[in-house]
């Protein structure tokens, strides 16, 4: 712990692994980590596969340090649903920053968990917040609702597009101009960016007050990166300043307190005590004897009843 | 080639044959697997006949050696003429070493020079570059400077020899040394005959050896075809090739398509900056893999200069023959040579190099068996060159002219391949291009692809690897290993130093600040300010560093 | 839930030919482990820092360009140093027989020359990810 919060990388690499491991110290540690978190701005990057976040996050950390932030990434990849491993790749792309004393990069596998996210995702940022950085970075998978799962956790939620090739019109995701809080155009080198910046433009709406910016960007030119970067500081400046950030603060602790009762209640009714009445539940309802929701107030009251 | 009078008689004959001969043979005997493949996993059928060649006539197919398609060969008389130049790709350590090794290769009958650089040379790095630590000479020769490529040649003459250099992403500046060493012996510029790899799209796809982004790299091969157009045409600029596209586990329609795709690229790119088809086009040569299955390779070789002789007088409209040839030097397959007892791929190596030879390479490289362990020794490389020699004047296969023409099989695989071809052209078209595709990763994913199916099907013993997955012995291999001196190194660093001392500074940085004006300005050939820079005694890393400042640096997608 | 296995599959310094590399973490996946591939151009100092920030079981070094010897050892060094020395370190590429011996003195635990069965390798991952377990 002590060791963490130094700021010592093998500390902070093995407390990942057991959360993401769910061993049973993982719970202690987190205990532990959560009361030194809270400072740093959780950053989320969503967007289609191939639209480049790996190498704008890479970008990003480089210009992030060198206005003197400590940055900490965590890239998520989707685990194969066949073998249950992964080829965790997004590290490739930063591997300039990888041995740069401020910069922590982890790379998750989704695990089974849908959505873009590992469970273990926002643990792993807290541990990096713990240590020290001023801002953690978010990679999501980008399939699927990455960018729910992403917005309900980050500070900021950054969406990257990328203008297609050819005269298709580009149809935007359900959804995806509600959350972000910042909107990167990328790779405007490869084609037209205007008419998708356009479009981003007349359909993103001003939200508590923030009005997201849209920024262009491009591997070929790195100046835009210092617009990116004040972007996610500006947004960072604006919610300290309205008091969102504290608001959004307890808005995520209501949902994880909720989150994890949930877990544990699950837990409990499988695997506890309750165990067999859960299971003779479950043949009750399969017997339409019983529908799932009295089901589980029966499970619920008796085990009122019983502590 | 001779027809049955009557194919549908013929085709009733055979369809009896099925149904009696056949049918009993079988039965009697069931044949060794459920289905036949090639080296790609291509299948193979039992029997081809005349009935597989309908639909296309003799001039279509084969035509004459040394006419259009070019199918049965370059040349009117092929080897009958000459034999194809035996060139063994060669190199480690020092220039001083790998010249001892050309010497050595000369003397035993080599006909043509082949460099090998090492890692951070063909990476454009020095000698004494922080990248540089630990790979000097280890995969081929350091090349830092002129002066090195001085030693490099010492007592050999270039104006009388022709030297491939194989080094792509920095390939302008060890053409501007050669260039430089044989200027300073007199030589003229008009009388080198060699070749530069210079082939970057081949790296992005297979062999990684990269630096500087697309566009600025083809930009840089067009400034080569200029340069060498004007001022040194015999030399040929680029040696567009399939070789590493193979070995990274391509299948042969795919080294075949992605190669043809990437040299159609280059003519685009050498047209748009003005360049006459017909100026450029004589000089482009080719570089394919030799592998195993030998009717698959001189198929694919068959169907390369096709394709090509097609491509260049209907697509791009070259007028002139020279233009619609397909010239290519061939290796034998590196990465189907086994450490498992490395004697018998000097068996493998002879097969590969029939296929190059019957397939009408132009030269050949024939690998040496130790080469699953290290950059071969004098023993190794010898008998290297003796395969060739024997196959040239034991075997009888130089005696005539495309000894194979007209095989059924022979020219059915050539079509098919001819078409596999053609469907990846449409593909990468879809994409966008060649260069749209790299960046989509299209190609490289093809490749891998390619090569997790060929290693699934070794892992199952659906292929069978000699040595490998079957006949198998518990032997520790005797392999004399071959080793890079310290003193190759510290020699090689002390030149440096000296070199960076000795020179003329104000020459040299004057030399370097035009480079630099020259690649800021796309309009300007970089090439003669390169050669400034390499006479003023800029190291090749100098003068990549200034390269990598201007055009940036390459980023690959992940593919795996 | 056994616990997943993590390989770092790196390629240290310029050898580019990564038709191996890519093979085997592909192989590696397919039995279940996270592979972290590093890519292409990586230094000694760049793959232990990855090794020690993603907590990996496992190093799988490829080298074909005979810098081998240079490379994997600075590596073993640069893990002990960092007091990583729990990982487990194998190497792969173009090493003559004679560098074997020198590399498992150095403290590569394996070297896995051309024609070894992917089998194997996974085969080693896993127990050598077991063994630490214990």
């Amino acid at each position: 712990m002590d060791g963490l919060l130094a700021g010592d990388k093998r500390a902070a690499a093995k407390l990942i692994s057991l959360i993401e491991d769910d061993e049973p110290e993982a719970g202690e540690a987190l205990a532990l980590v959560y009361p030194h978190t809270g400072h740093a701005q959780y950053v989320g990057f969503t967007g289609a596969p191939g639209v480049g976040k790996s190498s704008l996050i890479n970008r990003l950390v480089r210009e992030f340090r060198s206005r003197g932030k400590k940055v900490g990434v965590v890239a998520v990849d989707p685990t194969s649903p066949y073998s249950g491993g992964a080829v965790l790749g997004d590290r490739i792309r930063m591997a300039d920053t990888g041995i740069d004393p401020g910069v922590f990069i982890r790379s998750m596998a989704t695990r089974g968990h849908s959505g873009g996210l590992a469970l273990a995702t926002f643990d792993a940022v807290r541990v990096l917040d713990a240590m020290g950085m001023d801002l953690v970075l978010v990679e999501t998978v980008g399939a699927g609702q990455s960018e729910v799962e992403i917005a309900g956790r980050a500070h900021t939620t950054v969406v990257v597009e990328m203008p297609l090739t050819g005269d298709v019109v580009q149809t935007m995701k359900a959804g995806i101009l509600e959350i972000g809080d910042v909107y990167v155009v990328n790779k405007v080198d490869l084609a037209d960016a205007d008419t998708l910046v356009a479009n981003l433009r007349f359909q993103i709406e001003e939200r508590d007050g923030w009005t997201p910016p849209i920024v262009r960007t491009s591997a070929l030119e790195d100046q835009r990166i210092d617009e990116l970067a004040d972007a996610v500081e500006k947004h960072r400046a604006f919610l300290e300043s309205t008091g969102l950030w504290a608001k959004r603060e307890t808005a995520r602790a209501r949902q994880e307190i909720l989150e994890n009762a949930r877990r544990l209640l699950a837990d409990r009714v499988r695997d506890g005590p309750q165990g067999p009445r859960f299971e003779s539940l479950v043949q009750e309802v399969v017997r339409r004897d019983l529908d799932p929701q009295t089901a589980a107030a029966r499970l619920l009251g008796s085990r009122g009843r019983g502590t | 080639m001779s027809e049955p009078e009557d194919s549908a008689e013929y085709e009733a004959r055979l369809r009896k044959w099925e149904a009696t001969s056949l049918k009993d043979a079988l039965k009697a005997l069931p044949e060794r697997r459920k289905e036949f493949v090639t080296t790609s996993s291509r299948p193979v059928k039992r029997l081809y006949t005349p009935l597989d060649l309908r639909g296309k006539s003799h001039d279509e197919r084969l035509g004459n050696p040394g006419e259009f398609p070019f199918t049965r060969g370059v040349h009117p008389t092929m080897y009958r003429g000459r034999l194809w130049t035996m060139r063994m790709f060669a190199g480690y350590g020092s220039a001083d070493d790998t010249n001892r090794r050309f010497k050595y290769l000369i003397a035993h009958g080599e006909t043509g020079l082949s460099v090998a650089f090492d890692m951070p040379t063909l990476y454009g790095y020095d000698t004494d570059a922080p990248e540089a630590k630990g790979e000097f000479g280890t995969c081929g020769v350091a090349v830092s400077s002129l002066e090195d490529m001085e030693i490099l040649f010492r007592d050999i003459d270039p104006g009388q020899v022709s030297t491939s250099m194989t080094i792509n992403a920095p390939a302008d500046v060890t053409w501007a040394m050669y260039l430089g060493m044989a200027e300073r012996r007199g030589v003229p510029l008009t009388q080198l005959r060699g070749t530069i790899q210079n082939d970057i799209l081949k790296e992005y796809e297979a062999q990684k050896e990269w630096i500087y982004p697309p566009e600025a790299s083809m930009r840089l091969v067009v400034d080569t075809f200029q340069f060498g157009a004007k001022s040194v045409p015999q030399w040929n600029t680029i040696s567009i090739s399939g070789y590493h596209i193979r070995e990274a586990g391509a299948t042969a329609g795919q080294e075949l398509a992605f190669t043809l795709a990437n040299g159609m690229e280059y003519v685009r790119w050498g047209m748009n900056r003005g360049l006459k088809v017909d100026d450029f086009a004589p000089r482009l040569s080719f570089f394919f893999n030799a592998h195993n299955d030998l009717f698959e390779e001189i198929a694919k070789y068959r169907a390369a200069r096709r394709i090509w002789a097609r491509e260049m007088r209907d697509t791009f409209g070259a007028k002139k023959p020279r233009s619609w040839l397909l010239r290519t030097h061939a290796q034998t397959a590196g990465v189907s040579l086994t450490a498992q007892q490395p004697e018998i791929n000097i068996v493998r190596t002879t097969v590969q190099a029939l296929a190059a030879i019957l397939g009408g390479a132009q030269s050949l490289h024939t690998n040496s068996y130790d080469e699953a362990y290290q950059v071969p020794n004098e023993k190794a490389v010898r008998i290297a060159l003796r395969t060739q020699q024997i196959l040239a004047h034991e075997s009888g296969v130089a005696n005539t002219v495309d000894p194979l023409g007209g095989s059924y099989y022979l020219e059915a695989l050539t079509d098919e391949l001819e078409e596999e071809a053609y469907r990846y052209f449409d593909r990468i078209q879809e994409f966008g291009g060649v260069i749209a595709s790299i960046r989509k990763g299209f190609i490289q994913q093809e490749i891998a692809n390619s090569a997790y199916r060929y290693q699934r099907e070794i892992e199952v013993k659906e292929r069978t690897i000699v040595g490998v997955n079957d006949f198998v012995v518990d032997e520790q291999p005797e392999v004399e290993p071959l080793r890079v001196s310290e003193a190759s190194l510290r020699g090689q660093l002390e030149r440096l130093k000296r070199i960076r001392r000795s020179r003329d500074k104000t020459k040299w940085e004057r030399a370097l600040d035009a480079l630099r004006k020259a690649c800021e300005d796309e309009d300007t050939n970089t090439m003669p300010r390169i050669l400034d820079a390499v006479r003023a005694r800029a190291t090749l890393g100098e003068v990549c560093d200034v390269m990598r400042r201007v055009f940036g640096v390459w980023e690959e997608p992940l593919l795996y | 839930m056994p616990k997943k296995i993590r390989v770092l599959v790196a390629k240290p310094g310029l050898d580019g030919h990564d038709r191996g590399a890519k093979v085997i973490a592909r192989a590696l996946r397919d039995a279940g482990m996270e592979v972290i591939y590093t890519g292409l151009r990586q230094t000694p100092e760049d793959i232990v820092e990855a090794a020690i920030q993603e907590d990996v079981d496992a190093i799988g070094l490829s080298c074909l360009s005979g810098a081998h010897m240079t490379l994997f050892p600075e590596v073993v060094k640069l893990l002990k140093k960092r007091k990583a020395g729990d990982i487990v370190v194998v190497g792969g590429g173009i090493i003559p027989e004679e560098d074997i011996s020198k590399l498992k003195k150095a403290g590569i635990k394996n070297v896995f020359g051309p024609g070894t069965p992917l089998h194997d390798i996974v085969s080693f991952f896993q127990k050598s990810a077991q063994a630490k377990g214990e």
